[in-house]
C-alpha cells in the first residue's frame, strides 16, 4: 500500500497535467467521484453529514483491525470528486497515520482558487470530521 | 429608441476581462449589477476632492458633500415620483428599509390578532422581520399562494383579506422567478380593508418605471446596488403622514431635535430615520447610476431585457425538443415562466446539481448564481432544493446567451454520458 505522501505526490502530479485549466479540472474530480465506493443509504443519515458544505456530505467512519475505513457520498459530483481525494489517502489507515498526515496536496494543487473560498471551507469541515473520528479511534484504544 | 449595447458596454470596465481563460459572461444581475464608469468616478471624485460630514458644519466641504447628498435624494424623488423628497429615507439597502417598517410601524400599531400577507415568493428579507414582529405581537403572517408557472393566486389573496388584515408586504418582481405582481390591484385590494402595503422594489428598481403616486403604495424599498450603484445604499419611500406618525427606528445623531436627559425630540422626516453619519459616498454616487439608468430609459432597457429573456428561454426550448416523435426531451426545466416577467430565468438541469452546474458554467467564464436565492420557502413550494439563475442586464448580449446556451449544451452531454 502505497504511503500517504506518495498517494499525495500522484495527485499533484495528476492535476498539474492540467495546467489550470478549470474545465478539464472540474471534469476530472466529477470523474475521481466515481470511484467513491457506493455508501450504503442507511449510513447517510442527519448525524453523519458533515457540517460546513454547501453541498451535503456524508461521512461515516467505522474502525476494522485498527484501520479506520470510511464511507462518503456527496449530492454534488464536484464534492464528491474532493470527497474521494481525501479517502484515497485515508481509507484503511490507523488512526494515527490519519492525525499524522500533512495535507500538502491541497496547496500544491492551488485548491482554493480552483473551487473557491466557501467550498474551501466545506473541505476544511470535511478534513477536520475525518480527523476527529482517527482521533476518537485512538482514544478508545489509548 | 434602441439603445447601442457596445457604447453601453464601454462604460462598465468590469465587463471587459477574462474568467478562467473566457471572456467574462455576467448574468448575475439580480443578486447585483455591473457598476459604470460615471459611479466609479464619482466615488473617487468623493473621497478626493468632497469629503467631510453632512449637514451642521460651516465649512465649504461639509457644505458640498450636503449638497451632493441631497442631491441624490431630490433625483431618488424624481425617480420614483414621489410627492415630496422628505419622503426618500436613505438606508443600507432593501433589507434594512423592510426592517426599518416591521420595527417601527409593526411595532406601534401592529396588535395581537391582526393579520400580515406576504406572498409565497418573498425573499427571506420580507418574511423573516414580519415573523419577528408578528411573534413579538401575537400576530398572524399569511401567505398568497402561487400557481405552477410562478403568479399569485389573487382569489386567494382576496380570500385572505379582512377587517384584520392590517399591512401587506409584497415583492414587486421576484428574484427567484422573475414574475411581476400585480401591485397596483394588490394595494388597491388591501386599502379597501384599510391596510397599509410596502413593495419590495429590489427587482423592479432596475426594470420597471415608478410611480410610488399613481400606485398609491405606502411603503417602498429600493437597493441601489441592483440598480448600478454602490453596495450599502439603499431607499424607503413612505407617505409623509405614515413616515411621521411612526418612532424612530435608531437612536443617535442626526435623528433628534433637542435631547436633555430627561428626554429627546425627535427630527423631521426624513432626518428622524436617518441617525449617526449615512454612507455619504455611495449615496452621492447613486445619484450617477440613477442618471444612467435616466438617460437610457426604463422603456428602452426593458425592451432590451425582455427580448434577452425571450431569446434565451426560446434557447432552451430548442434543447428541450423531442429527438423523435412521440418522445420528450426534457434536459432543462424553466422555473418561473409567468406571463409577466423581469428579465431573470431560474431552471433545474437533469441530472445535474445546480452547484455542479454553477462550477462548471464559472470554468467557462459564465457567471450565474446557484442555489435557493433566499427563497427557501418557495423552493420548498416547487419541491426543489435550488436552482440556476441566469439574470440578464442591459448591457448583456445575445452573443453572450448563445454562450450560454452553448456551455448547458456541453454541461448536458456530460450529463448524459454520466446517467448512462
Amino acid at each position: 500500500m502505497a504511503t500517504t505522501t506518495e498517494i499525495q505526490n500522484e495527485i499533484i502530479d495528476n492535476f498539474l497535467l492540467f495546467d489550470g485549466d478549470m474545465e478539464s479540472t472540474l471534469f476530472y474530480l466529477m470523474d475521481l467521484g466515481k470511484k467513491l465506493p457506493i455508501m450504503p443509504a442507511e449510513h447517510k443519515t442527519e448525524d453523519y453529514i458533515v457540517k460546513g458544505c454547501q453541498s451535503k456530505v456524508w461521512v461515516f467512519p467505522n474502525l476494522v483491525e485498527g484501520k479506520v475505513n470510511f464511507e462518503a457520498d456527496s449530492n454534488t459530483e464536484i464534492t464528491k470528486g474532493l470527497v474521494y481525494l481525501l479517502w484515497s489517502i485515508w481509507n484503511n489507515r490507523t488512526p494515527q497515520e490519519v492525525l499524522e498526515t500533512e495535507l500538502f496536496f491541497i496547496d500544491k494543487i492551488g485548491m482554493s482558487s480552483m473551487i473557491g473560498s466557501q467550498r474551501s471551507n466545506g473541505f476544511a469541515g470535511m478534513i477536520k470530521q475525518m480527523k476527529m473520528y482517527a482521533l476518537a479511534y485512538r482514544n478508545m484504544n489509548d | 429608441m434602441a439603445i447601442n449595447i457596445e457604447l453601453i458596454r464601454n462604460q462598465f470596465p468590469v465587463l471587459h476581462q477574462k474568467v478562467n481563460g473566457k471572456p467574462l459572461v455576467y448574468v448575475d444581475n439580480a443578486a447585483t449589477t455591473q457598476k459604470p464608469q460615471r459611479v466609479i468616478d464619482a466615488l473617487v471624485k468623493y473621497y478626493r476632492t468632497d469629503n467631510a460630514n453632512i449637514h451642521r458644519a460651516a465649512h465649504t466641504l461639509a457644505a458640498r458633500s450636503t449638497e451632493m447628498f441631497e442631491a441624490t435624494r431630490k433625483t431618488v424623488q424624481q425617480f420614483i415620483n414621489a410627492a415630496e423628497v422628505e419622503e426618500c429615507i436613505f438606508t443600507k439597502g432593501v433589507t434594512e428599509s423592510i426592517n426599518l417598517i416591521a420595527q417601527t410601524w409593526g411595532r406601534k400599531f401592529l396588535q395581537a390578532g391582526d393579520e400580515v400577507i406576504i406572498t409565497a415568493m418573498e425573499h427571506h428579507s420580507n418574511i423573516v422581520p414580519w415573523q419577528l414582529i408578528c411573534e413579538e405581537k401575537g400576530a398572524l403572517l399569511n401567505i398568497i399562494p402561487i400557481n405552477d408557472a410562478g403568479e399569485l393566486l389573487m382569489d386567494e389573496y382576496e380570500k385572505l383579506l379582512s377587517a384584520k388584515t392590517k399591512f401587506v408586504s409584497c415583492v414587486w418582481a421576484s428574484n427567484s422567478l422573475g414574475t411581476i405582481n400585480p401591485v397596483k390591484q394588490i394595494i388597491e385590494k388591501a386599502h379597501a380593508v384599510g391596510a397599509k402595503v410596502l413593495l419590495d422594489g429590489a427587482q423592479a428598481g432596475a426594470h420597471l418605471p415608478i410611480d410610488v403616486q399613481a400606485m398609491d403604495c405606502d411603503f417602498l424599498a429600493l437597493s441601489s446596488h441592483k440598480l448600478y450603484g454602490p453596495t450599502g445604499v439603499g431607499v424607503l419611500y413612505g407617505k409623509r403622514e405614515l413616515l411621521e406618525a411612526m418612532p424612530p427606528y435608531q437612536g443617535g445623531g442626526e435623528m433628534i431635535k433637542e435631547v436633555t436627559f430627561e428626554r429627546s425630540t425627535y427630527n423631521d422626516i426624513p432626518y428622524k430615520f436617518e441617525a449617526g453619519t449615512p454612507n455619504i459616498g455611495d449615496v452621492i454616487a447613486f445619484k450617477y447610476a440613477l442618471d444612467f439608468v435616466n438617460e437610457l430609459g426604463k422603456e428602452n432597457i426593458a425592451t432590451h431585457e425582455n427580448e434577452l429573456l425571450r431569446y434565451f428561454t426560446e434557447g432552451i426550448n430548442d434543447i428541450n425538443l423531442p429527438i423523435a416523435i412521440g418522445t420528450t426531451n426534457q434536459q432543462i426545466t424553466l422555473i418561473g415562466t409567468a406571463k409577466n416577467k423581469v428579465s431573470v430565468q431560474s431552471f433545474t438541469i437533469k441530472g445535474m446539481h445546480h452547484f455542479d452546474a454553477g462550477m462548471m458554467l464559472d470554468a467557462k467564464g459564465i457567471a450565474v448564481r446557484t442555489g435557493h436565492h433566499c427563497t427557501q420557502p418557495l423552493m420548498q413550494r416547487f419541491g426543489i432544493e435550488g436552482t440556476v439563475r441566469v439574470s440578464f442586464s442591459v448591457y448583456n448580449t445575445k452573443e453572450e446567451i448563445n454562450l450560454i446556451l452553448e456551455g448547458l449544451k456541453s454541461l448536458l452531454k456530460f450529463a448524459t454520458i454520466k446517467n448512462n
